[in-house]
């Protein structure tokens, strides 16, 4: 960031002032374009979408059986998904990039293996393995989630790290008294938060759009939902997918943009949807 | 920069330690240390007196740094012993150690204001809020930087941020602060104030100190005594004026200040002969055989004079200031380079015939190259 920064500021200096700003009031109109197209793209099915299900839908999507049952069983999975992938995934991602940085490689090739398998494949194996008491409970969803949130978890936090000086960092805690119990708590996650939100975003995305393997589990998330009740009322079950898409988006957009406030009071990472971007942190000049 | 050190603003307040000789003395024995097939400590042994202000100083790749981590504890030795104040630390963990140190990278936490970054080695220990941020506020004014204590390290320079930590380092009182080149980062005029401000901080508060650097300018001015590494040996430990002017090594010799090399004759009797004259070795005689050897001799021990038909052709000219440092082609295609007032040096532009003499003082001699 702070490099692209350099290079705006230089550029700037190489063109007078009003051409500058010339160029910034008017982007190319090839830009445009792609915006439109991009634009059109998302929004003409969002739209249709809202056509069909019209406005009378909404308020009734709330009280149709088994709305909040669903909604609550994705939200809980959502929280335990989460909070197992960080728990397993941050210490991992610290431990590799500190002692074992040769490793780094194998386990991005390993995180890409729940993109690999077909979900049917993972469920098939983790029902071979897993025991009884886990089977009959949707407990066992979020475990299979945690597998699917891997990949996008673990490049999160380990753009988060790339970011840092982590091997600096953990030096000068350690050499100021603080064992890794400290330093992990009090200098390393402060400084990986906006990572961690991307990772949280992208899992609670990912788990409460999930629809195959709660649907081949028998569980009846909040996707699963919409797909059954879709038999019993069109308009409804798409006012309720417009409505998850809201919710869904808006919850994104609050904890990204928390993160970002962060970011930018400390001179930290910024957290973005798919990645960690660092600011400049080599002070001022 | 507002440097308050030398009026000793911070008082009393870093108890016990406003006089000298607080520090311990630090003892590297035979220390080994290999990654892979590379040796990068070769049987180092080393003594710190306490308060002292010591320079690891020598090439990148000399094994210094990973001397200076073996002795914060951030690194194990494959051989050999660090006894800090007679004991041996080698199995105490670097949180445990009680050393500070001061990075090469700016290491400020970025998520902490500078008042809590200096603040933290106390929180470690346990110190109450209150204790804590009054002892931090008396480190960040003893570094100058009051004014910034909310800050973060983003909102600091660079010079500012090696203060913090050189602050933060210094916090937790420690018996021997380590130095890892933090002054590489900085743009020159920014690393000359902090080292002079690190020098006056450590004579005050007498803390020894080991300071690893490839800078021979910064070791030379900042050190009590500099240790000279090549291939994670020590070549020789001596006081800044004795290493310059005694060398013990060709490598020292050549690697602090500018060294001239000039093909020569080795005589009996632990004398040299080049360019016409004959001069004493430096470094004795026994055992030597007679025979071409290099000799070694620094620009302000050559004496110049404007003569035509001289043994040497002026190729060059560095204006240095008051001096000027003149390049001197002489035969055999070996160039040399003599130090001179600027004033002499302007009548002698580049073309100028000039005879090139020894001083007479001795002189270090190294294998022919």
């Amino acid at each position: 960031m702070a490099a692209v920064a350099g290079t705006e500021r230089a550029d700037q200096a190489a063109v007078p002032p009003g051409t500058a700003r010339r160029r910034r009031s008017r982007p190319p109109a090839w830009r445009w374009i792609i915006l439109v197209i991009a634009g059109a793209y998302f929004l003409i099915p969002l739209y249709a979408a809202l056509r069909f299900a019209g406005f009378k839908a909404f308020p009734s999507v709330l009280h149709q059986s088994g709305f909040t049952g669903a909604l609550a069983l994705s939200v809980r999975l959502a929280v335990i998904t989460t909070v197992i992938t960080l728990v397993l995934m941050v210490p991992t991602t610290v431990y590799v990039h500190l002692r074992l940085p040769r490793l780094r490689r194998l386990l991005e090739a390993v995180t890409i293996l729940p993109i690999v398998i077909p979900p049917v494949v993972l469920i098939v194996g983790v029902l071979q393995i897993s025991p009884g008491s886990l089977k009959s409970s949707a407990n066992l969803l979020a475990l299979e989630y945690v597998v699917l949130a891997m990949p996008f978890a673990y490049r999160s936090i380990d753009a988060g790290l790339r970011a840092l000086d982590l091997r600096t960092l953990v030096d000068a805690s350690n050499s100021l008294g603080a064992g890794w119990p400290s330093t992990l708590w009090r200098v390393i996650l402060p400084n990986l938060r906006t990572a961690m939100l991307s990772a949280t975003v992208l899992t609670i995305a990912l788990v409460l759009g999930e629809y195959t393997m709660a649907s081949l589990d028998l569980y009846q998330t909040f996707p699963v939902w919409i797909v059954n009740f879709e038999q019993t009322s069109g308009p409804v079950s798409v006012a309720s997918s417009l409505l998850a898409l809201f919710v869904t988006w808006l919850f994104l957009m609050v904890i990204a943009t928390l993160g970002s406030r962060r970011a930018a009071r400390t001179g930290g990472s910024q957290a973005t949807l798919f990645s960690v971007v660092r600011r400049d942190t080599g002070g001022t000049r | 920069m507002t440097t308050n050190i030398a009026a000793g603003t911070a008082g009393g307040g870093l108890s016990g330690r406003d006089h000298p000789d607080t520090g311990a003395p630090v003892i590297l024995r035979e220390l080994g240390r290999s990654f892979g097939n590379v040796r990068a400590l070769d049987g180092l042994s080393l003594e710190i007196t306490p308060g002292e202000f010591l320079a690891l100083l020598g090439p990148s790749g000399c094994g210094k740094t990973t001397a200076l981590r073996i002795v914060a504890g951030f690194e194990t030795a494959d051989a050999g012993y660090v006894a800090v104040d007679g004991k041996d630390v080698s199995s105490i963990p670097a949180a445990k150690r009680d050393m500070g140190m001061v990075f090469q990278s700016y290491s400020l936490f970025p998520n902490m204001t500078a008042l809590d970054n200096v603040g933290f080695g106390l929180r470690m220990r346990k110190h109450r809020s209150g204790e804590r941020n009054r002892r931090a506020g008396e480190l960040l004014e003893m570094v100058g930087l009051t004014e910034h204590a909310r800050k973060y390290p983003h909102q600091l320079s660079g010079g500012q941020q090696q203060r913090v930590a050189l602050a933060r380092a210094l916090a937790i009182e420690p018996r021997v602060l380590l130095l890892d080149e933090p002054l590489s980062a900085l743009d020159a005029k920014v690393r000359l104030q902090l080292r002079e401000q690190i020098r006056l901080l450590q004579q005050r508060l007498g803390i020894t100190t080991i300071f690893v650097t490839h800078d021979q300018e910064e070791a030379l001015s900042m050190a009590d005594r500099v240790g000279v590494m090549r291939d994670g040996q020590l070549e020789q430990v001596a006081e800044p004026s004795e290493l310059y002017a005694h060398p013990a090594t060709p490598f020292v010799a050549e690697f602090v200040g500018t060294m001239n090399r000039i093909p020569a004759g080795l005589l009996a009797a632990g004398q040299v002969r080049a360019i016409g004259d004959a001069v004493q070795r430096l470094d004795g005689a026994d055992g030597a055989v007679p025979g071409d050897v290099d000799l070694l001799v620094r620009p302000e021990e050559l004496r110049i004079a404007a003569v035509p038909g001289g043994n040497g052709i002026v190729t060059d000219r560095t204006f240095l200031g008051s001096m000027t440092r003149v390049s001197v082609r002489l035969s055999g295609d070996v160039t040399v380079k003599v130090d001179l007032l600027s004033t002499e040096a302007a009548a002698m532009p580049p073309g100028t015939s000039v005879e090139i003499r020894l001083a007479g003082t001795p002189v270090l001699v190294a294998e022919r190259r």
